[in-house]
């Protein structure tokens, strides 16, 4: 297996899915002549041609519903967000129109679109920049949304993602671009819906997803060498569909449970999660669930805060010592 | 300040109602005797249509809103007439006169509204959100401009297939306002989309007169010119009229791949809605005065009638065939189901509704 980074990953998945279906087109700001904002779409202006890859005027709202009536007439567009907390301007049709169009038609009309980018904390970039929507807009019925944490999850679901009929929003994570990891060179998806254990263990499950799943992986490390602890990493992967059997058989296993995400605690995807676990593994708990999420505030600007603000391997230790006492 | 008037209508709304000046051009011309009378009955249906739905509304049986067309059909039947195999239409929450025009049933229109699981979208979408994707006909939607950018993606896939078609997506003037129709106004022209803006000014949106909603340089459509779009105004009271200038613009899009903003005149005889009671923003006379004089529907059956194509005879049957088919459509609303409980989870993913051994998606979608 090759090792790649992350960005490579989702370079590979496009690259690889415009191959396979002509109806794919890659689309956004600076995806085309400038390679991409973040290099993820570097070459394939060169390989595919402005047909394929179309760089777009900084008018979100505009070019993602473009998009979404297209994806109605049978292209598969993939549309790159600059950033995620961009799509705050072009609400309306991320939610409205793409999920709620196959609804509404009573079933007649489907958007195979892929809206995708990076949203995450952690870039000393401030409030405006570091938006991690995948709760608020989990939260409606219609859309998709995945989270992937490693080069391997992020080629596999990209792909599910533009094969998908449906709108799946992927939420990518800059500081992860250049992570390495064991990619296939075969064709391979990873579904959307299935978790994923990134770590066995017997004491305590934590379930987490994005870059959260690798600040649980260092402190599940912590946690073995330092105090003994055999801890579970459950990556949920996909936030809608979600994984509940995963998520639960790990709870029925280890009989304690720990939330990690980068969201902010309100509403996060963590409240349905440990929802979930409270109504069909209550009896199997020893002990409440634990949370760890953002301080709850706008994202703060000042880097050695903001690292402070997220979630970080000290927190994620004290907190599953807690579950665990 | 001053009374607002509709200042942007053209001069020719100002003179008499008399012949169609467009009779003759080649466009309507080439119609046949046949082709007018088909016209002329789409617009009395779509005018007993609504009439029946007032009924049915009245009667309780319509929840929502419930927005009318009456006094507009010549947009929606002047442009739509004019469409082929790879055109597509799309519009806002006024949607019922253009679904009658691509060919849906008034039965499925009706159930629609009624809420029924006959409705074309088996009582999902409402009076707002009207679909019927086989006849090219993308809704129906209910945030005002947001149908702006969807059309644009539609006119972007006909051409990506490369296919000789267009999309034809209408709004009302009050929607000109929005940004996500600048946009899509940017991107059409930026990317030579086979692409028709319609704006259906009717003078109002909800209560807000033109004039008070809008900074404009003598008429809506000249914005187009800020985006080096080619744009028209037309007298949305003659058919023979709408038809002519908008396939001007239909052939722009299928010959040159390039964008037009139309901005048709027109007058809506009810309130916004059926919830507006039409006391504070107009007067009584305003909508008399185009009732008796510009009523789109009066107009097109006066010409037929001096061309020999209509008889009294043969219009009174087709309006009260029209008439007929309307309350039959309200039987058959008031008869049929409703969708169920299981059904309010349905046809929220494809996937969902088409799961299989090779599905990209498992897991839990819907959530308890
Ligand atoms: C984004 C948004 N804002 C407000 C509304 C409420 N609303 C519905 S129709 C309407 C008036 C629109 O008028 P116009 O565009 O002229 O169309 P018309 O109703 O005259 O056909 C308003 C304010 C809405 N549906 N969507
Ligand atoms: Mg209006």
């Amino acid at each position: 297996m090759a090792v790649i980074t992350y960005r490579e990953a989702l370079r590979a998945a496009m690259r690889e899915e415009l191959q396979r279906d002509e109806n794919v087109v890659v689309m956004g700001e600076e995806v085309a002549q400038f390679n991409g904002a973040y290099k993820v779409t570097e070459g394939l202006l060169k390989e595919f041609g402005p047909k394929r890859v179309v760089d777009t005027p900084i008018s979100e709202a505009g070019f993602i519903g473009l998009g979404i009536g297209a994806s109605m007439l049978g292209i598969r567009p993939v549309m790159e967000l600059m950033f995620w907390s961009f799509s705050y301007v072009a609400f309306d049709q991320i939610v409205n129109n793409a999920g709620n169009i196959r609804y509404m038609s009573g079933g007649l009309i489907n958007c195979p679109i892929v809206i995708r980018g990076p949203a995450n904390g952690g870039t000393n970039v401030g409030a405006t920049h570091s938006h991690t929507p995948e709760a608020i807009l989990a939260s409606h019925p219609g859309i998709k949304v995945v989270c992937p944490a490693t080069p391997y999850d992020a080629k596999g679901l990209m792909k599910a993602a533009i094969r998908d009929n449906d709108p799946v929003y992927v939420m990518e994570n800059t500081i992860l671009y250049n992570d390495k990891g064991e990619v296939p060179e075969e064709d391979y998806i990873v579904p959307l819906g299935v978790a994923d254990v990134k770590r066995v263990g017997t004491d305590l499950t934590i379930v987490a997803h994005g870059r959260a799943v690798i600040t649980s992986l260092k402190a599940a490390e912590i946690l073995e060498k330092e105090h003994g602890v055999s801890v579970e990493v459950v990556d949920l992967r996909s936030i809608r569909p979600l994984d509940e059997e995963t998520i639960l058989a790990s709870v029925r296993k280890t009989h304690r449970a720990l939330l990690v995400e980068e969201n902010k605690p309100f509403c996060g995807v963590d409240a349905q999660v440990a929802y979930i676990i409270q109504a069909k593994a209550f009896d199997d708990l020893d002990a409440p669930i634990g949370r760890v999420s953002s301080i709850d505030a706008p994202q703060i600007y000042c880097k050695r805060m903001e690292d402070q603000q997220l979630p970080h391997a000290a927190r994620v230790v004290e907190a599953a010592l807690k579950v665990l006492a | 300040m001053a009374k607002p008037a509709v200042l942007t209508h053209p001069e020719s709304l100002k003179k008499p109602a008399g012949p169609s000046d467009f009779a003759k051009h080649p466009i309507n011309a080439a119609l046949s005797k046949a082709d007018k009378v088909a016209l002329y009955t789409k617009m009395a249906r779509i005018r007993h249509f609504e009439q029946r739905c007032i009924r049915t509304y009245q009667q309780g049986k319509i929840g929502g809103f419930l927005h009318l067309y009456v006094g507009q059909e010549a947009v929606a039947a002047g442009t739509i007439s004019l469409l082929g195999k790879h055109d597509h239409i799309i519009t806002g929450y006024r949607d019922h006169g253009h679904a009658l025009m691509v060919g849906m049933s008034m039965n499925e229109c009706m159930a629609e509204l009624t809420g029924k699981v006959t409705g074309c979208s088996q009582g999902k979408g409402g009076s707002m959100h009207y679909f019927a994707p086989d006849k090219n006909y993308w809704g129906g939607h209910g945030i005002v401009g947001g149908q702006a950018p969807l059309g644009t993606g539609l006119a972007y896939a006909v051409k990506y297939k490369g296919l000789k078609g267009c999309c034809l997506a209408y709004m009302g003037d009050g929607a000109v306002n929005q940004g996500a129709v600048h946009e899509a106004y940017n991107l059409a022209a930026l990317w030579d989309l086979p692409m028709i803006f319609v704006i259906e000014n009717n003078g109002y949106s909800m209560g807000t007169s033109q004039e008070r909603s809008t900074a404009h340089p003598g008429c809506l459509a000249k914005r187009a010119e800020g985006y080096g779009m080619a744009w028209d105004v037309i007298n949305g009271h003659d058919v023979y009229e709408v038809r002519a200038k908008t396939d001007a613009a239909v052939k722009r899009a299928h010959e040159e791949s390039k964008p037009t903003v139309l901005e048709i005149f027109t007058y809506r005889y009810f309130g916004h809605s059926m919830a507006d009671p039409d006391k504070t923003y107009r007067d009584k006379d305003e909508i008399k005065e185009y009732r008796e004089k510009k009523d789109p529907v009066l107009l097109f059956e006066n010409e037929l009638l001096a061309e020999g194509v209509l008889t009294p005879a043969t219009r009174d049957a087709i309006n009260e065939a029209a008439m007929a088919e309307a309350d039959v459509a309200a039987t058959f609303a008031e008869e049929s189901p409703d969708p169920t409980v299981a059904d309010i989870t349905k046809h929220i993913y494809w996937e969902e509704d088409n799961r299989g051994p090779n599905s990209t998606s498992r897991g839990t979608i819907i959530f308890e």
